[in-house]
């Protein structure tokens, strides 16, 4: 059915057309509270870690990203100039925006370990007491303590918030 | 360039100003949406803008100097009245036809290729297609005449979830692939805070918010905190609604120094597009305006 849709919007692009599709899509999710063009950079950042994408790859063409979400063009624009701004990727004039670099993958078994600490912790905190809402609340009340002792950059752009806006 | 800029603008019918003293610069390049209650004036300043009124005061021009309804602007503004007027007792073959013969500017192979990409059948009668199938037919008969503007009243009133969205994708990729101006009133806030990058706000005849969606988004916050304390604060503060029950309050209010942290007590929150436009539609008295600021500023904001 989308294959069908997109398909057809591609056929009907006129020049240019089929000059290449990207291995991912984009997808919205309104109730996250996170302004919609980082969710476009979380997504290509996050398909690069996992692999879906790699460097020299297309992202979506703004045209089709804009089709299919329903959302202004600007918002498709600001996430690729993030990106570029990133390094992670470059626009080619006239033929779209591509994967320049890729994500850290190395630090995968690291990852796993402090998943694993993590997961722990979970367990202690629960056998504490604490439900799911409750372990959300002191982790973000910790990250917020973590930020301001460190006097990270993300701290001093707007004061932090428990609904996950990142700066 | 401003696609629409009115000064002192208002239209009375009989004894009611439907709308007052409205003065407003809306940039190109935009999408803009038109939000307030009914009769708050957004059917009557898009008519005037596309032409279909004569204001009583004031003046406006649309896409840098042009009168409305003067040839140059009939060619460089699309307009989509609420409930897409067509004629429904014509295939739609012949419903292209008869507004190519009604139009200076006509692309002809633009509007076929469009009705076949949304697989809308030329030989159906209009009034046989689904209402998301009109409303596009009628967006397809406006995207024809490439206009530099496409004014659209209430596009998604009648449309079910699916339609709405196929219908905005639709206008969306038109400003992507034309870099046209639009200009929509609607309610569906949900789907405006998608599409939107600038904003008005009418309310009773008048204007009550205009600005830069990421401006408005970045210089109001929502402050929850202890109630006892709202009454003391909000002197403070510019706020634009407070709400909240005895122990918790929320004042939804206006900072120029949005990274400023809040008073002692309260939590800041960022606000949702649907937020600020709710409370200032609550408090009808609020506004929220653009005032003079430096052009590099303005050019800054728009790069």
């Amino acid at each position: 059915m989308k294959i069908d849709k997109e398909g057809r919007s591609e056929g009907a692009a006129g020049p240019g057309a089929g000059a290449g599709r990207s291995p991912i899509e984009f997808r919205l999710d309104p109730a996250s509270g996170v302004p919609t063009y980082l969710q476009l950079v979380h997504q290509v950042e996050h398909a690069l870690r996992l692999g879906y994408l790699q460097p020299g790859d297309q992202l979506p063409r703004i045209r089709d990203a804009v089709a299919g979400l329903a959302i202004n063009p600007n918002t498709v624009l600001k996430a690729y100039r993030e990106l570029e701004h990133k390094g992670l990727a470059a626009g080619r004039p006239g033929q779209g925006t591509f994967v320049e670099a890729t994500l850290d993958q190395v630090a995968l078994p690291q990852l796993a370990t402090l998943r694993r600490s993590l997961l722990g912790w979970l367990a202690t905190a629960q056998s504490a007491g604490l439900d799911e809402d409750g372990i959300v609340a002191l982790m973000t009340s910790a990250l917020r303590d973590f930020r301001e002792r460190r006097g990270s950059p993300a701290a001093g752009r707007g004061a932090p918030s428990q609904t996950g806006e990142v700066a | 360039m401003n696609v629409i800029e009115c000064g002192g603008l208002g239209k009375r019918y009989h004894r009611a100003w439907a709308l007052r003293d409205c003065t407003v610069a809306i940039p190109g390049g935009r999408v803009v949406a038109l939000v307030g209650p009914n009769g708050a004036g957004k059917t009557t300043l898009l008519h005037l803008a596309v032409g279909l009124l004569a204001p009583t005061a004031g003046r406006i021009s649309v896409l840098g100097r042009e009168q409305p309804g003067s040839p140059a602007a009939l060619d460089g503004i699309g307009f989509v009245a609420q409930d897409a007027p067509l004629y429904k007792n014509l295939p739609v073959a012949d419903m292209l036809h008869v507004t190519r013969n009604l139009n200076r500017r006509w692309d002809q192979q633009h509007a076929q290729a469009r009705l076949a990409e949304l697989g809308i059948p030329l030989a159906k009668k209009v009034g046989k297609l689904s209402g998301g199938q009109q409303a596009q037919l009628a967006l397809t008969v406006a995207l024809a005449r490439h206009p530099q503007l496409l004014v659209l009243d209430e596009p998604l009133a009648m449309l079910d979830p699916l339609a709405r969205h196929d219908f905005m994708a639709g206008v969306m990729a038109a400003v992507a692939e034309e870099g046209i101006t639009v200009v929509l009133s609607s309610h569906a806030l949900a789907e405006l805070e998608r599409v939107a990058d600038y904003l008005i706000v009418l309310a009773r005849g008048r204007v009550q918010v205009a600005g830069e969606v990421e401006d408005l988004l970045a210089t109001h916050r929502t402050f929850t905190g202890p109630a006892s304390q709202a009454l003391d604060d909000s002197e403070r503060l510019r706020v634009v609604h407070a709400r909240g029950g005895q122990a918790q309050a929320h004042l939804l209010v206006r900072t120029d120094r949005p990274g400023q942290p809040p008073p002692g007590g309260w939590e800041s929150h960022p606000v949702s597009l649907e937020e600020l436009v709710l409370a200032y539609l609550r408090e009808p008295e609020a506004a929220a305006l653009p005032g003079p600021r430096p052009l590099r500023d303005a050019t800054a904001m728009t790069s």
